[in-house]
């Protein structure tokens, strides 16, 4: 098991270092980084803009350059944390809390280089994590008929729902109405057009496109236009040489790091829950076990290294369901699957057999970019720090022709944009109600895939429902949805003591006018 | 006790669910419906329309129970109107100019009138940085990825 699973890597690694293949991970990582440094522009966002791009490209280079974009915006995220106090990236929100107080005492420079050596912990956990256990999951999965695709679906679905941020009556809303969206076009079976309103542009269905950039772009720029705070830079002032953490800090850093990365691995392996809610627990974790809890929040040096492990092991076990389930924890995840789809591979456990370049490949890639991502960062933090201060009034309109030309270029076709403009104010009007968009996508993503096995379960059963119930492993999925449902009814009744605590350090949080949806 | 019955933000929330819900059952039952054994295509529309319109309910219920104070306004405290019809205008003048001009009008305009909606924006910075993304865009998208876009439709560049 284990030797297969290293001549695996080693061919991976063949693939990943082609030099073509090289460069589109290195360009993917670098625009990862740029946008995570950049407050306002998120990872879905620029994986939908990048995406209509890679239609020429082979899948492999495409598929590497996105996933690069996805964990490089993790590295650059939290320097907008640490440095300017602003948690535009919801992962590294948490980091703040420590991170400034740190920057304020003028250790900042530590502050990032601890950063960057839990992350890079964090994420090679994350990978190795990954080698072993999806081969694992895959033969778990081939057993898989029609029935138990649908029921891990709907845990993906619901998990996704309710164990984001906001409400989860309202996540639930969303999910359903993504998979509403996702039926818009002809039906698979009966090529009976659905939803079109007579409108031939719709009958391929809608955009994915459209509907992340929509969603992500437009509705956020609308919600953030002369909405954004003044970047203080006061602090922000840090050089090579201060990034090296002395040892007392390293030593300081040391087991956090190593509890981060092992919290934030779990949280990848169960779908729905994404880097955010891993660096929210593991950051109360670690604040509960401190001997010196008092310490957090005023500058601990523990509170900067657990949550980012965390955050970085999770995004990259995140890739395990996505890949060898077809199931994606999150949003960016949901968009990397519709890359696939749209480059001709169907995702799912067949995957890394027939794709093995793809899957290993992409692997490989993944510690490649981890390399390239230190090395960007350490003697390239004078850059990233000096790109902080762009204001918003030059970000946006910029990125405003990306959304518009990166629509069109999909189809080449005008229609798409104004499909685009519709969703972006549909999806402002939802923000204001409280609604947070990232199910909108799960939902529309999984949505075809999950009434193709439910009817086809039901054809099988001939109509008889208990086939859910009767085969274990659907079942053992559904009793999860339950599990979720009633935990979720728990603590609404609970709601004054429970939600205070679990709020606690939400609060402490500083409330963010932009991005924070983009989990 | 009147508290209560002030319109909350939830209850548009809610509201909309079931609007939205009620909607894509109505339109559902156009569809053949089928069985369960062999669905039509109007099965799923009908039952996610169901789901969605209870959940909109269970929404604006939850909302009618909780004693929290909620702010009742839909718009943000400082509503950017202007801002906003710059952000809508700009897609909107992307898709005309781009299909009667070309690629260079459309770009252009987009950014020009984006950036207008910004408080702090003048004419002249608008202007600059719409020449700006201009040059880069057509350099990107026309030289290097060479998408099928005319600069500028009539003239052959």
């Amino acid at each position: 098991m284990i030797s297969t699973a290293i001549t695996d890597l080693w061919y991976g690694f063949g693939v990943a270092l082609e030099p073509h293949n090289l460069m589109y991970c290195f360009l993917g990582v670098l625009v990862g980084n740029l946008v995570g440094v950049l407050p306002g522009m998120g990872p879905v966002a620029t994986i939908s803009i990048l995406l209509p791009l890679t239609f020429g490209m082979q899948p492999v280079p495409a598929i590497l350059m996105l996933s690069g974009v996805y964990y490089g915006a993790q590295y650059g995220g939290a320097i907008c944390s640490i440095l300017l106090n602003l948690p535009c990236h919801p992962p590294h929100a948490v980091t703040c809390l420590d991170g400034f107080p740190l920057t304020k005492q003028g250790k900042g420079g530590t502050a990032l280089g601890i950063t960057i050596i839990a992350a890079f912990i964090g994420a090679s956990f994350g990978i190795t994590e990954m080698v072993f256990l999806a081969p694992f999951l895959v033969k778990m999965a081939l057993e898989f008929g029609p029935a138990e695709v649908c029921s891990l679906m709907l845990v993906g679905l619901l998990a996704g729902s309710t164990l984001a941020k906001g409400s989860p009556l309202k996540g639930i809303a969303m999910t359903v109405l993504g998979l509403l969206v996702g039926i818009v076009g002809s039906d698979i079976e009966t090529g009976q057009p659905r939803f079109t309103f007579g409108v031939t542009e719709l009958f391929d269905g809608v955009e994915i496109i459209a509907l992340a950039l929509g969603m992500f772009g437009i509705a956020e720029f609308m919600n953030s236009i002369n909405n954004t705070e003044t970047v203080d830079m006061k602090y922000a002032k840090v050089g090579i040489s201060d990034m090296f953490p002395s040892k007392a800090d390293l030593k300081l850093a040391f087991w956090p790091m190593i509890r981060g990365t092992i919290l934030g691995s779990l949280c990848a392996l169960i779908p729905g829950t994404g880097p955010t809610i891993a660096s929210f627990v593991s950051y109360a974790t670690e604040k509960r076990i401190s001997k010196t809890p008092e310490r957090f929040g005023h500058g601990a040096i523990e509170g900067v290294a657990c949550p980012e492990a965390s955050t970085h092991s999770s995004v990259q076990g995140d890739f395990i369901p996505t890949m060898s389930l077809g199931i994606p924890g999150d949003t960016a995840m949901a968009l990397l699957l519709g890359a696939l789809i749209i480059h001709g591979i169907v995702p799912g456990p067949q995957l890394i057999s027939q794709h093995a370049d793809i899957f290993w490949g992409l692997i490989a890639s993944f510690w490649i970019g981890n390399i390239l991502l230190v090395i960007l960062n350490v003697p390239m933090i004078g850059l990233w720090v000096k790109l902080l201060s762009i204001p918003y009034r030059y970000l946006y309109p910029s990125a405003m022709f990306f959304v518009c030309i990166g629509v069109y270029a999909a189809n080449n076709d005008m229609f798409q944009v104004g499909e685009t403009l519709v969703i972006g104010i549909v999806g402002y009007v939802l923000l204001r109600l409280d609604f947070h968009p990232a199910p909108v996508l799960l939902g529309f993503v999984l949505g075809p895939r999950f009434e193709e096995n439910f009817r086809r379960s039901l054809l099988i059963s001939r109509g008889d429902l208990t086939t859910f119930i009767d085969r274990p492993i659907s079942a053992f999925f559904l009793l999860i949805c339950l599990v979720l449902i009633v935990a979720q009814i728990y603590v609404w009744l609970r709601k004054p003591r429970v939600v205070a605590k679990e709020q606690a350090i939400e609060t402490q949080v500083p409330a963010t006018s932009y991005s924070e949806v983009a989990g | 006790m009147q508290d209560r019955f002030r319109l909350k933000r939830d209850y548009y929330a809610g509201g909309l669910m079931v609007l939205l819900g009620v909607g894509a059952a109505v339109t559902g039952t156009g569809y053949k419906f089928g069985t369960l054994a062999r669905m039509g295509p109007g099965f799923m529309p009908v039952m996610l329309g169901i789901v969605l319109a209870f959940i909109g309910v269970l929404i604006a219920g939850t909302a009618l129970g909780s004693s929290e104070p909620d702010d009742n306004k839909f718009l943000p405290d400082n509503p950017q109107w202007f801002g906003w019809l710059c952000i809508i205008g700009g897609p909107i003048l992307f898709i005309i100019l781009g299909q009667y001009g070309g690629m260079i009008p459309a770009v252009f305009a987009c950014v020009f009138v984006c950036a207008l909606g910004d408080k702090t924006a003048t004419y002249k910075s608008s202007l600059v940085l719409a020449a700006g993304v201009t040059v880069f865009g057509v350099v990107l998208f026309h030289y290097l990825l060479s998408i099928p876009f005319p600069l500028l439709r009539g003239v052959n560049l």
